[in-house]
């Protein structure tokens, strides 16, 4: 079913008893020319695009509870490809003009919003590596502008701009481009989209085992039973090393929780996405009106999907010190994702040693903006059984070769990135 | 007429002290003891907010923190707080609060349009429309979107108020302070074990001060107070009011805000308004309660329509009559109650209606002796009036719609049944299971030391309350270690019990299609689950999602069971099969002043300052923070003197005489020990197993993926004792990393250090005439013969025990003098004085800076983490041969082959023009595309004033096999270009002659 | 909030605690292959169960120490001195 104004139209008319399922509830076959493991944002738009570019439509997404209900329903919906190194800012790029057709690629709305985002620097270091990363941005075709302090005031006018506060703020960098999107929405457009070319969306198909001979996998154990499978893609963020357990690889990867708050619904208030540069804290504002906000890892493994004190109480003075009006507002809901943190901050996209098992994940934060880049290079990578030379240099075997992309600088330090 | 709606006697209020308030500007009075809400009822007022999507009219739901409805803005300027529950403020005189989300006025909203609208905004219609044209999603619709949506508004100046953080330990903590709080805290008290109680409410007492309960021949209420008396004298116990428990964490560590003045005008001076408490119990006795659920039927949000306890607690506890014409509706025995307590206070009960074809008969019998007209097998079906309910169209439950009965009324009072609180029990990491006894979930297994009791362990009778609780009490305290002999609990009279049977949807009149609420804040309707399920979004997580049920301010409280069960019956599957949702932290919205606490503004980092600051002060130095450090970056000699003059003058008087510069932030690590040369052998790439006692050297410490960690020099004062220094930035850093190699792998090494950076001053004395300062001062010979390059000894500077470096930063001439802290600045004063009649000057980081470009020497801005000693020049310091940190991984293939960004110096080649920091590098000319063409960037920049030119250090691709080429350094970000030539980083003397002069 | 016991000071809020990862990578010998290595400073079980790490008591006495500890549950099983060599623990003093 089309979705459009027409359409809500017609349906009230009628009481919307006419809406049809947004994806089917199909039993899984016993056999896939390709089986993505993870019904995330990642997962389904690696279906997606494998339907849609490659013509390869055998294909189940296999997901151990409901769609969208990892990382994808857990962050704090900004998009960005603000990026310094090369590799990172054409990705990245390239995920942001497929952001600026979703909606209407997908027929349903992503509510991708280009409010922008604004990186706060207070001392002249930071105005300095904001400089090198903004003219980088330029000169890959990324739109970057750096605001000084009138700039700033004009895009978040409530922040700390006192005389003789800690942390003046300087200037910042902005991304006009960078915005929101509405991260539930994008795992039900693209599971829409996939499902209608025939893409076999199953829930609660939790994979027990990975069935291999020798260097190839012939499919997975199920909660559901075996699924065969020409090809498996693995795009779990999260629990990436307890997948590839399964096949007795280890990988560069260890798994953080990141937090996200939200406080209850107010008028607008904030209308840029913006991230302070004298202590981890993002802020921005949803359309039901909640302020978003996070900050850094907790910094210890953990597979735990909640909440902790320490980083909240770091996080929230962080804003309070950032923006001092936020101190009478509430928060609303504490929550956690469990991130594949990759030893360089960077993702793995590719092949892996063995021959038709192919690795999405070590996204550390930046999950969620990849979405699109990541379905489509993913299919391009299952399809050609090669990388796309957008995600040429994600390789696994770039740690051993030391070809790290560490946008930080910090070094094989998961906790740090 | 001034509080119309009180009853003539009772309530939990000093009827003697009138308090004045307004709401959306009209004065009202209330009583002390009143909320914001019972206050407004005793007023006669009833609308008070509208609604999230369809700006219907709302009233008054609850009397408590589950309140969907009810919630204005409360003061104003900086203190204003949107979306404050009018059930939860208690009045304070002069309160100001004002009805939210409305335009023009609350009375006549014309975004009530959106009401008639309804069909087309049904659950997730957005994600359907408003697409086209795509530009127009930001621009346009968000737009409005942004603004008819949130609630209400925030104040935008900094708020006023502060807020507190504290720590208690205990044996027992009880969470809630009602029938089973109070019990399991008073036996866990009689054990001497250490018990903190905690309840939401001004007053200790819970469900015993709305019910009318006999306790021990007392009202419910007097008992109470007198074991909340007791308790409160006893030493050993600690209760706390006002106080939310928000958060059940990991480790039995439970997070709890008390509202210290927020029931005051504005914070008494030195009080915070809010302090968070982090409690550390051995054992948590969760007597949360439970919440009643609201019935579903046609327009059940009208205002008028309100919770069946709710009435009860306006009547009992606030002596307010929330209507004067009354029906009851319920599907279970708890809201027969209502009918009585409201008849007994003089309110007309029209009817209760009972979906039960057959209700317990006592209760009947009770219902009869009172006149007071009973309904079974029947439902409300729908509500009508406008802004308040005017009557209820009764529909059986047994099928027959089409003939229903009106009754015209002004309240009705609902019961959907009780769900006990688990959310405390949940986030303890615990899963609640369904028990199909009272139709709603219950504590499951205990991941953590917890214990439900009572209510919120679904036991609902009073007598199992005071049972539970006294249980709980002695065994939560026994286990932590604490005996004592059995007591029995206190005895209830009188009590019902408590049976229902599911209504989860009442049917409409004549079948009509009527809006039936399920989450009021976010007006979800139950044909927004309908919808939901028959898209597909049929799981209790997307179902949430979708329809944004439970998303609201009040978590979904009243209306999580209700949703999840018509989630059910659409599935056609038992309830436990659909599932709960996990509830997360915080149990009630929290400021986010409580999470910050103290530690915000000025005091969010703390400031390190050198012994010498004071001085710098005085003189009038501009600093610069690093590492938390201020550092003077340079000294402006008159008004308007710019930062360009200073470094330039502090450069040329090093460079032509001599002058200081405070170097105290470097960090500093004493290491002792027989293996402390091994120790740094392995940390460092170059050499120090034979450096001589009395030498210092420079080294590079690698990360073990063979990155550039850090660099500085490292000095042997004895045989087994070496002293340190890192970059100012890494200093703790180091420490860390040398504690974990020593730790965890080579604890054979005989090695010990610590940080001595804050022990001693470092004062960098540097330029030809730096030993002619220093031989006036210094105690030792300090001639290039007796004291060369890279010699260290101890001395006096006058009369001051001192460390003497022969090392340069500045590439100069120049020494480094360490003193005790304390004495840090009296040596510099020593320095200064001697040097008077030389002429000599004072630097500031801003002309280090220079000084160091101009040599070449690299640091943070190169050392970025993405280096080797390779990509800096300095591979020929590493010796391959020994053992370091870093070693094999700085040898992989792609760290050593071509295309690696390496330092190399830049100059200006447009003369009076100077470099930017964060240019990049690229070929001559080139035109700029979208692939990046970028070679590398400039990482340091300075005016060199020995060369009279621009100069900078950068990283670029294969540098150092460049130099002599052109580039433009371009500044796409503010459309520079500048040409660049390429040369070797160290700009002044080359070979190293001054520093060894 | 972790409270972790530290074998010195006794048991303390995680925020007196940085993270110091797995403690079953064995840093291999100088001799041993680049593949070894690789495996050492980059590739990590990252089990959800029980493992074993490391914790810098940074904050307080400044010890590393070997926690056991559940990454799902978030149970700490023990806790020891990472250094074999260092004193033995007394909380009297």
């Amino acid at each position: 079913m089309h979705y459009s104004a027409l359409s809500l139209v017609k349906q009230a008319l009628t009481g919307n008893r006419g809406w049809t399922r947004a994806w089917r509830n199909p039993e899984p076959r016993k056999q896939y020319d390709v089986i993505i493991i993870g019904g995330g944002g990642h997962g389904l738009a690696t279906a997606y695009y494998l339907a849609k570019l490659h013509g390869i439509t055998n294909v189940a997404v296999l997901e151990k509870g409901y769609i969208g209900g990892g990382n994808t329903g857990r962050n704090t919906t900004i998009v960005r490809s603000n990026y310094m190194l090369n590799a990172n800012s054409q990705f990245y790029e390239h995920s942001m003009k497929l952001w600026e057709g979703l909606s209407q690629d997908l027929n349903y709305n992503v509510m991708f919003s280009q409010r922008g985002v604004l990186n706060l620097f207070h001392t002249d270091a930071q105005r300095d590596a904001a400089a090198r990363r903004g003219n980088a941005m330029r000169l890959n075709g990324v739109d970057a502008v750096m605001h000084d302090l009138d700039g700033v005031r004009k895009l978040m006018p409530h922040l700390d701009f006192s005389k003789n506060t800690r942390f003046p703020i300087l200037g910042g960098l902005a991304q006009p481009r960078g915005g929101t999107a509405r991260h539930d929405a994008v795992a039900w457009g693209y599971a829409r989209g996939a499902d209608r070319l025939g893409v076999d969306i199953i829930q609660k198909c939790e994979v027990t085992a990975i069935k291999r001979d020798g260097d190839k996998v012939l499919g997975v154990e199920t909660s559901r039973g075996f699924i065969g499978a020409g090809q498996v893609g693995v795009a779990v963020a999260g629990n990436s090393s307890r997948l590839f357990d399964m096949v007795g690889m280890k990988l560069p990867i260890e798994s953080h929780v990141l937090q996200a708050f939200v406080t209850e619904g107010i008028k607008p208030l904030v209308d840029t996405v913006c991230t302070f540069g004298a202590g981890h804290f993002y802020i921005s504002q949803s359309d039901k009106g909640g302020l978003v906000f996070g900050g850094d890892i907790d910094g210890w493994n953990t597979y735990a999907q909640r909440g902790n004190l320490p980083t909240f109480n770091h996080v929230v003075a962080g804003g309070v010190t950032m923006m001092p009006c936020l101190a009478r507002l509430r928060v609303l809901r504490q929550w956690g994702g469990v991130m594949d943190m990759s030893m360089d901050g960077t993702p793995i996209i590719g092949k892996t040693p063995i021959n038709n098992l192919y690795l999405n994940g070590g996204w550390c934060y930046g999950g969620f903006k990849a979405t699109p880049a990541s379905g489509w290079v993913f299919a391009h990578t299952i399809a050609h059984d090669k990388p796309h030379k957008l995600n040429a240099d994600f390789t696994l075997e770039r740690f051993r070769e030391g070809g790290m992309l560490d946008e930080k600088g910090v070094g094989a330090s998961p906790k740090s990135h | 007429m001034a509080q119309q709606f009180r009853t003539s006697s009772g309530g939990h209020i000093d009827r003697g002290r009138v308090i004045s308030f307004t709401f959306d500007g009209k004065s009202y009075q209330g009583y002390e003891g009143d909320t914001l809400a019972s206050a407004l009822l005793a007023n006669g007022v009833h609308l008070v907010g509208r609604s999230f999507k369809y700006h219907r009219p709302r009233g008054i739901q609850t009397a408590g923190s589950e309140e969907p409805n009810a919630i204005v803005e409360l003061r104003s300027g900086p203190r204003k707080e949107p979306n404050t529950r009018a059930t939860t403020i208690e009045l304070f005189d002069g309160l100001v609060a004002n009805s939210q989300n409305r335009w023009p006025s609350l009375d006549f909203d014309v975004m009530a349009i959106n009401n008639l609208f309804s069909p087309l905004l049904s659950a997730g219609f957005y994600y359907k429309t408003f697409m086209w044209p795509a530009s127009f999603w930001t621009n346009v619709y968000e737009h409005v979107i942004r603004r008819a949506a949130g609630l209400g508004t925030a104040a935008t100046e900094p708020d006023p108020d502060h807020y507190e953080q504290c720590h208690e330990h205990c044996d027992v903590l009880v969470v809630g302070a009602g029938p089973a709080g109070l019990s399991a805290a008073l036996a866990a008290a009689r054990t001497d074990a250490r018990v903190i109680i905690v309840d939401e409410h001004p007053t200790l007492g819970g469900s015993l001060n709305r019910d009318n309960y006999t306790i021990d021949g007392k009202h419910g209420s007097e008992w109470a107070a007198e074991t909340a008396a007791e308790l409160a004298a006893m030493d050993n116990v600690h209760v706390f009011s006002r106080t939310t428990v928000f958060g059940y964490y990991d480790h039995n560590v439970i997070g709890a805000v008390e509202k210290v003045s927020d029931h005051l005008p504005v914070p008494p001076a030195g009080h915070p308004r809010q302090r968070m408490w982090l409690f550390y119990p051995q054992r948590v006795i969760l007597a949360t309660g439970a919440t009643e659920r609201p019935l579903v039927f046609g327009n059940n949000d009208k205002p008028g329509i309100m919770l069946a306890s709710a009435a009860r607690s306006y009547v009992n506890a606030y002596g307010v009559k929330p209507g004067k014409r009354v029906i009851v509706a319920t599907n279970n025995n708890d809201a027969y109650r209502t009918a009585i307590d409201l008849h007994r206070a003089g309110i007309f009960v029209t009817a209760v209606v009972d979906s039960r074809a057959h209700p317990d008969a006592p209760l009947a019998d009770e219902l009869k002796k009172l006149s007071i007209r009973l309904l079974t097998g029947s439902a409300v079906g729908a509500a009508e009036g406008g802004k308040r309910v005017k009557y209820a169209q009764i529909v059986t439950t047994q099928g027959d719609t089409l003939d229903p009965v009106r009754i015209d009324c002004d309240l009705i009072a609902c019961s959907g049944g009780w769900n006990p609180n688990v959310h405390l029990h949940s986030q303890s990491g615990a899963k609640p299971v369904y028990d199909d006894s009272i139709l709603s979930f219950v504590p499951g297994e205990s991941r953590q030391a917890e214990v439900s009791a009572g209510a919120a362990n679904g036991s609902f009778a009073l007598q199992d309350c005071l049972d539970q609780g006294n249980a709980a009490g002695a065994e939560g305290a026994n286990m932590a270690g604490f005996e004592g002999k059995e007591v029995k609990a206190a005895k209830a009279e009188d009590e019902g019990v408590y049976a229902l049977e599911a209504l989860w949807i009442a049917p409409t009149p004549y079948n009509k299609s009527y809006k039936q609420f399920i989450d009021q804040q976010n007006d979800v309707k139950a044909s927004d689950v309908e919808l939901a399920s028959q898209e597909g979004y049929d799981s209790v997580e997307l179902l949430k999602r979708y329809t944004t049920q439970g998303m609201a301010t009040d978590q979904g409280k009243t209306s999580n069971v209700n949703a999840l069960a018509i989630l059910a019956c659409q599935r056609g599957e038992p309830i436990p099969q659909v599932g709960i949702t996990t509830f997360r932290p915080p149990y009630v919205p929290v400021a986010m002043g409580v999470f910050a606490g103290h530690t915000v503004g000025n005091d969010f980092m703390p400031v390190r300052r050198t012994a010498i600051h004071d001085w710098n002060e005085k003189q009038g130095a501009v600093f610069i923070e690093a590492g938390l450090w201020l550092r003077a970056r340079y000294f402006p000699q008159y008004p308007g003197d710019t930062l360009y003059n200073c470094y330039v003058r502090e450069t040329e008087a090093t460079r032509n005489n001599v002058a200081l510069v405070d170097v105290t932030t470097l960090g500093k690590i004493d290491i002792q020990g027989p293996d402390a040369p091994e120790f740094l052998n392995r940390l460092y790439i170059n050499n120090w197993l034979k450096l001589p006692v009395g030498k210092a050297r420079y080294g590079i410490m690698l990360r073990e993926d063979g990155m550039v960690y850090d660099d500085g020099t490292t000095s042997r004062l004895g045989e087994n004792h070496f002293f340190m220094t890192t970059t100012t930035a890494n200093a703790a850093g180091v420490l860390a990393h040398m504690e974990q190699y020593h730790q965890t792998e080579w604890p054979d090494l005989d090695v010990v250090f610590c940080s001595v950076t804050e022990q001693w001053t470092g004062i960098a004395v540097a330029g030809p005439n730096s030993r002619k300062l220093l031989e006036k001062v210094i105690d030792i010979d300090v001639s290039n013969e007796a004291f060369p390059f890279m010699a260290v000894g101890e001395c006096k500077l006058n009369n001051i025990t001192a460390r003497l470096f022969r090392i340069s930063f500045s590439g100069e001439l120049a020494y480094e003098v360490n003193v005790p802290a304390d004495y840090g600045e009296q040596a510099w004063l020593d320095l200064l004085e001697a040097g008077k009649e030389m002429g000599v000057g004072v630097y500031g980081t801003e002309a280090l800076g220079t000084m160091r470009i101009e040599k070449g020497h690299v640091a943070g801005s190169e050392l970025d983490g993405r280096t080797t000693a390779r990509d800096i020049g300095l591979e020929g310091m590493a010796n391959r041969a020994k053992h370091f940190i870093g070693k094999h991984c700085s040898e992989r293939p792609a760290l050593l082959g071509d295309g690696r960004l390496q330092v190399v110096g830049l100059k200006s080649l447009v003369p009076g023009r100077n470099l930017r920091i964060g240019a990049h590098l690229v070929d001559p000319d080139k035109r700029l595309g979208s692939v990046s063409q970028s070679q590398g960037h400039i990482s340091a920049t300075t005016y060199s004033p020995q060369l009279d030119c621009g100069i900078a250090l950068g990283l670029l691709m294969d540098g150092a096999s460049r130099h002599g080429e052109q580039l433009d350094a371009v500044f796409p970000l503010d459309d520079e270009k500048l040409r660049v030539e390429v040369c070797h980083p160290v700009f002044i003397d080359p070979e190293g002659e001054l520093v060894r002069a | 909030m972790l409270r972790i016991e530290c074998p010195w000071c006794g048991v303390r809020n995680e925020d007196e605690f940085s993270y110091g990862g797995d403690a079953t990578v064995e840093r291999p010998a100088d001799d041993a292959s680049q593949d070894d290595w690789y495996h050492y400073a980059y590739t990590r079980d990252n089990p959800a169960g029980p493992h074993r790490e490391y914790w810098h008591h940074v904050n307080g006495c400044r010890a590393w120490i070997v926690v056991e500890r559940d990454t799902v549950t978030h149970e700490v099983f023990s806790t020891a001195p990472a250094s074999p060599n260092l004193p033995a623990g007394n909380r009297e003093g």
